[in-house]
C-alpha cells in the first residue's frame, strides 16, 4: 500500500545518489515539483531517464543532479534548444554528461519491457539509423518464426519512477487522465514509484480514459498542488506557454541560470 | 526568423509561401502524423482549407486531434480534448504507426542529404564531440520507416542541404535505390521536400532529391546555392501557384494565436 506522506519526505526516502529515476511525462503532467525537490536534496550521480527531458531536466542537469540521461527527445517543446542540456554535453558544465540516446518508440518499448518483467522488446525501429552504432541497448534480432530482421530493445528497470497524477485518494489509490503517455510503465517499471498529485480526495469518481493505479502498485503519493507547472493538469489547470518561452533566456547563460536556482529552487519550501 | 525572401510575393513570404505549400500536398480525409513546428502549422493550415476531414495523430497519442487554435507543443491540452481518442505512447508507436495505418508522415529536419536523410541529433563529425548538439530522434526515425509516405518541410540552404548528414536519424533513401527494401522499411519514404524556395521530389531511378517546383520568385540559381551538392533540375521542373487570400488569412489567424485561445 502506498504511503500518503509529504514530497520532502518521499524525496527524501526514496530517492538516493547514483539511482536511475525517471520523471515521466509527456507534455501533460510533468512532476515538476518533484525535480525541484531532488534538486533542493542535493542528489547527485543519478542516470535521469525520459522520453522528452524538458524544461525541469534541463534545470535538474544545470543543477548538477544528473551523471548520465537516457532520452529520445531533449528540447524545449515549440520553442527551441535546452540550453543547460547542451552546455553539459558540449562543454562539460557543470560536469560531463554521459548520453544515452533512443527513439521514443525504443524508449516507450523498453518501459514496456520493464513492466512486463522481461528482459527486452521487439519493434519495427531503427534499421538503418546511425542510433544503433551508439546505443549499446538497442540490437538487432531475428523472428524465430518468420527469419525477420527486427530490433530489441533492452528493458529499462528504474530504481524509481516519478510520475504527476490529477488525483489520489487517502489509501493511495492514484488516477489520471488526459494525454497519459508513459505514465502506467513508469510506475510498473519501477523498483520504488512516487506519485504527486493535484489533490487527495475522499473518493476517485469516474474519469473517461483515466488510468487507475491501485495503492499497491505505488510506494509514496505526495500531495503538490501545482506541481506539474509550467505543464498543465488536465481539468485543473492550462499548460503555461509563456513561462516555456521564458526559460529560453534563462537557460542561454549560466549566470542567470544560476541566479534563477538559487532564488526560485533553492529557497525553504520553494518550488518554482 | 524568416527564411530567404526570394519566394516572397508583395503580399507573402517565403515561409508562408512554405507552410502553404506544405498544406496542400496533404489530402483529405488521410492520416497525418504531425511533427511539432512547421509541420504542425501546415497540417492545421490544411484542416482549416482544403482537407476537414485530415486527421491528425500527434506523437502524444492524440488521435484525431482538431484543435481550435495551433498548439506550442505535441502535447498541449487542446490536443487531447479535441481528439477522437487518446492512447498511450507506446500504444500510438505499437498499435497505430508500427503496421503502416498511416498514410502521411510530415516530418522537419535541421540537415537533409541527396538521399532524403535526416538529421536531428547532431552536427559535425565526431558523436560523442558534437559542434552542436540537437533534440535528437523523437518520433521520427519510426515515422520515416512505417508511415506509407513521407514529406518534409525544412527551410532551404546550403547548411542544411547536405551531401551527406551528419548523424542518419531517419532514413530516406539511405544510399540510393534498393536500400528502403534491402533494409525492409515498409514506407515509401520521403515523397515530397517542401522548402522556402521550391519543391523536392526523389527521381524515380536515382532516387536523388532533385528540384520539381520553384515557388514564385525564386530562380533555379538561388535554388542551386542554397543546396549543398549538385542540385538536379526536372525537365519539367513547375511553379507554385502564389498563395490565394483565404490561404493567408488562415495562416496568419493561425500563427498570431501560436498557443494559445485566440
Amino acid at each position: 500500500m502506498a504511503e500518503v506522506v509529504s514530497l520532502r519526505e518521499a524525496v527524501a526516502e526514496l530517492v538516493h545518489d547514483g539511482d536511475t529515476v525517471a520523471l515521466e511525462g509527456f507534455t501533460h503532467l510533468i512532476p515538476v515539483a518533484a525535480g525541484h525537490e531532488i534538486i533542493r536534496q542535493g542528489r547527485r550521480d543519478l542516470t535521469l531517464v525520459r522520453l522528452t527531458p524538458d524544461i525541469v531536466y534541463d534545470q535538474m542537469i544545470g543543477a548538477g543532479c544528473a551523471r548520465k540521461l537516457i532520452f529520445s527527445w531533449g528540447g524545449n517543446p515549440g520553442v527551441g534548444s535546452l540550453h543547460r542540456f547542451r552546455d553539459a554535453v558540449q562543454n562539460g558544465w557543470p560536469g560531463p554528461l554521459e548520453i544515452e540516446e533512443h527513439s521514443h518508440a525504443g524508449m516507450a518499448n523498453r518501459y514496456v519491457a520493464a513492466a512486463s518483467g522481461l528482459p527486452f522488446a521487439v519493434l519495427r525501429g531503427y534499421i538503418g539509423t546511425d542510433l544503433p552504432a551508439h546505443t549499446p541497448t538497442v540490437k538487432p534480432i531475428t523472428c524465430p518464426f518468420t527469419g525477420e530482421t527486427l530490433t530489441a530493445v533492452q528493458a529499462l528497470d528504474l530504481d524509481v519512477g516519478i510520475v504527476h497524477a490529477q488525483r489520489a485518494d487517502h489509501s493511495g489509490n492514484v488516477q489520471l487522465w488526459g494525454i497519459v503517455g508513459v505514465q502506467k510503465e513508469t510506475v510498473l517499471a519501477a523498483r520504488r514509484a512516487l506519485v504527486t498529485v493535484e489533490e487527495v480526495v475522499d473518493e476517485l469518481d469516474d474519469r473517461p480514459g483515466a488510468v487507475v493505479l491501485p495503492s499497491w502498485t505505488v510506494t509514496c503519493v505526495a500531495a503538490a498542488p501545482g506541481g506539474a507547472r509550467p505543464s498543465y493538469a488536465q481539468g485543473y489547470y492550462d499548460r503555461d506557454n509563456d513561462a516555456y518561452r521564458a526559460w529560453d533566456p534563462i537557460s542561454r547563460d549560466r549566470d542567470a541560470f544560476t541566479a534563477w536556482l538559487s532564488e526560485q529552487v533553492m529557497v525553504p519550501g520553494g518550488s518554482r | 526568423m524568416t527564411g530567404s525572401a526570394a519566394a516572397g510575393g508583395p503580399d507573402w513570404t517565403a515561409d508562408e509561401m512554405m507552410s502553404v505549400a506544405a498544406a496542400r500536398a496533404l489530402r483529405d480525409g488521410t492520416a497525418c502524423f504531425v511533427g511539432i513546428g512547421l509541420p504542425s502549422k501546415a497540417a492545421n493550415l490544411a484542416r482549416r482549407t482544403h482537407a476537414p476531414s485530415l486527421v491528425l495523430i500527434y506523437e502524444s497519442g492524440t488521435i484525431g486531434a482538431k484543435p481550435a487554435w495551433l498548439p506550442l507543443s505535441i502535447g498541449d491540452g487542446i490536443l487531447a480534448e479535441t481528439a477522437d481518442t487518446v492512447v498511450s505512447v507506446p500504444e500510438v508507436f505499437n498499435y497505430w504507426l508500427q503496421p503502416g495505418r498511416i498514410q502521411t508522415g510530415f516530418l522537419g529536419a535541421a540537415q537533409i542529404d541527396r538521399f532524403g536523410n535526416i538529421n536531428t541529433t547532431v552536427i559535425g563529425p565526431d558523436y560523442r564531440q558534437p559542434k552542436v548538439r540537437l533534440p535528437g530522434a523523437g518520433g521520427a526515425p519510426e515515422i520515416a520507416a512505417s508511415c506509407r509516405e513521407v514529406i518534409v518541410i525544412v527551410r532551404q540552404s546550403a547548411r542544411a542541404f547536405v551531401e551527406r548528414v551528419d548523424f542518419v536519424t531517419s532514413v530516406g533513401y539511405g544510399r540510393g535505390p534498393g536500400d528502403r527494401e534491402r533494409l525492409g522499411l515498409r514506407g515509401r519514404g520521403p515523397v515530397l521536400v517542401i522548402t522556402d524556395l521550391g519543391v523536392l521530389e526523389p527521381d524515380p531511378d536515382t532516387c536523388e532529391l532533385t528540384l520539381t517546383k520553384l515557388h514564385a520568385g525564386v530562380t533555379v540559381e538561388q535554388a542551386r546555392a542554397a543546396t549543398g551538392w549538385e542540385l538536379a533540375v526536372s525537365p519539367l521542373l513547375g511553379a507554385s501557384e502564389p498563395p490565394t487570400e483565404v490561404e493567408l488569412r488562415t495562416l496568419r489567424a493561425l500563427e498570431g494565436a501560436a498557443g494559445r485561445e485566440p
